[in-house]
């Protein structure tokens, strides 16, 4: 079943609660990868967010960043295959980005599941 | 055999062991809705059947099999479930069913998966207690509904909700590893344990006691501690609920008002549960590192013990706050063991622990904390201060009876 795993660090207006380092990162996607869970994963750019809406109209709407009202901002993704809930919640916790903000765990909608 | 005692029969069965065969299907099969499904079509077989062919001699495992032949034969037809069909080598498992039926003692008990399960932190905690007492204490939705207080389709859909999070999230039935356990039972006794203190103290309401509840809460710490007698909190659990419940014939008069601890006819307190209770609270709380649960069974225990309110041992009960502080600090806690250094130095000691716990929000909002203090305040000759406290622990009173007994304390005062 697959888990995508969202790293949630916090926004840049928010204090800082410390940085994961790069090597914990590398150790992690190291353990993902060599448990044969990984399916796909990256960091993503903060300050690079564009965010699309098309009105009802059609009229195309594009502005700088994620939503503003966020708090938290997605600053990588794991997408793993494990058995079940509590293996996924296992590698979120394991995830550094847990330790200084948040690690979403969301399900992968497959059409069949029901 | 008549149709009205087989009736009878499959009730019985089902009712204590509802939780074990949906326990079983749904670790055997991960799909606690299939699970639910044929365990309501094997009763109704058993219906039809045990009038006539007489009730089998192992009722449980007659109506497992039955259960599981229809998962099978429900999966097989499944079109969608064809992947899951193949995983589960249906055919050796078919094989295995039929020839010898297993009898009652051979038959796995399983329900301490489903209780991780219900209790999985992944749930939202009010959906947790309602599939406890669903799925484990066999209770119907609206059975639950009316113990909550809540609209039967509201309760409804809370349990649909989780049920399809349990699905779709694949929220496992299994028990938590050795590592794991430290972290994940304390959920499950709470969950037990908000479901007894929603029967006891019912947080609202015109009923002070809602009883069905609390023997519910009973009955599953009592299946909790079957399932592990060495893991000492869930026995602390298990004491701690007996000592309390004991009391409950005492609580309410004839009249349906609340009775004080202080003014109960301890005559009429159940003599079998708290000696059961106390049995319990020993190996519960000894050794080092007792837990919350264990505490606050002693406490209740010295409760129990008393002749009379007076006799209390209430150097021993601070003693025991005062560990209990330690291990889980809140300012309920706080509360309480201000309450009892009040019985052991006087209400003024009482008086000035609770006056610098004030500032606590939570206290401030709790209605207990104003009525204890009213309480002392009045034994200190501070009428007009205890009549004002009387008045906002009437204001914030949930349940109709508490808020009675606060009511008739604040005549009795403004009366003097």
């Amino acid at each position: 079943m697959k888990y995508l795993l969202l790293i949630n660090t916090r926004s840049p207006g928010e204090p800082p609660a410390g940085e994961p380092g790069v090597e914990e990162f590398m150790a992690y996607d190291k353990a993902v990868t060599d448990a044969g869970v990984k399916v796909d994963g990256n960091a993503l750019d903060l300050g690079t967010g564009t965010t699309v809406h098309v009105r009802a109209d059609g009229e195309r709407v594009v502005t700088d960043g994620p939503f503003a009202e966020t708090r938290e901002i997605v600053g990588g993704y794991y997408l793993i295959d494990v058995p079940d809930l509590d293996a996924a919640l296992d590698w979120a916790a394991r995830c550094p980005g847990a330790r200084y903000g948040t690690v979403e765990v969301r399900t992968v909608w497959e059409p069949d599941a029901s | 055999m008549s149709g009205r005692r087989a009736a009878r029969s499959v009730e019985a069965v089902f009712r204590e062991d509802r939780g074990r065969l949906l326990a079983l299907l749904a670790a055997r099969f991960g799909d606690l809705d299939l699970a639910e499904e044929v365990v309501s079509d094997a009763m109704e077989t058993a219906l039809q059947r045990w009038p006539v062919d007489g009730v089998p001699d192992k009722p449980l495992a007659w109506l497992l099999t039955v259960a599981r032949r229809k998962a099978l034969d429900r999966i097989r037809r499944d079109r969608a479930q064809a992947a899951r069909l193949a995983a589960l080598r249906v055919e050796s498992e078919r094989a295995a069913a039929s020839p010898a039926e297993p009898g009652f003692d051979d038959i796995p008990d399983e329900r301490l998966r489903l209780f991780f399960t219900c209790c999985h932190p992944a749930l939202p905690e009010e959906a947790r207690t309602a599939l406890m007492l669903r799925f484990l204490a066999g209770l119907t939705t609206p059975e639950v509904a009316r113990a909550f207080l809540v609209p039967p389709a509201t309760m409804a859909q809370r349990i649909v909700r989780a049920k399809r999070k349990i699905r779709d999230a694949r929220i496992p039935f299994r028990v938590p590893g050795p590592d794991e356990l430290p972290a994940r039972l304390p959920g499950v006794l709470r969950a037990v344990y908000l479901v007894f203190t929603e029967g006891y103290a019912a947080t609202f309401g015109d009923d002070l006691v809602r009883p069905g509840l609390a023997d519910e809460a009973v009955r599953l710490a009592r299946i909790l501690h079957g399932l592990l007698p060495e893991e000492r909190e869930v026995t602390g659990l298990l004491a701690l609920l007996l000592l309390t419940d004991a009391r409950r014939p005492a609580r309410v008069d004839a009249a349906g008002d609340q009775v004080l601890l202080e003014d109960q006819d301890r005559a009429l307190w159940d003599a079998g549960l708290i000696a059961e209770g106390r049995r319990l609270v020993v190996p519960a709380l000894t050794g080092p590192g007792a837990g919350p649960y264990a505490v606050q069974a002693a406490i209740a225990a010295l409760h129990d013990e008393a002749a009379c309110f007076d006799g209390t041992d209430w150097p021993q009960i601070v003693a025991l706050y005062d560990v209990l502080l330690r291990i889980e600090p809140s300012p309920l806690v706080a509360l309480n063991r201000a309450v009892a250094v009040a019985m052991r130095d006087g209400p003024g000691a009482g008086l000035a622990l609770m006056d610098d716990l004030s500032g606590a929000p939570e206290l401030r909002r709790y209605y207990l904390f104003h009525a204890a203090r009213a309480d002392l305040l009045g034994r200190l000759g501070r009428t007009g201060e205890a009549a004002e406290a009387y008045r906002a622990a009437v204001a914030l009173a949930g349940n109709e009876p508490e808020r009675a007994t606060f009511e008739r304390r604040l005549a009795g005062l403004t009366g003097r």
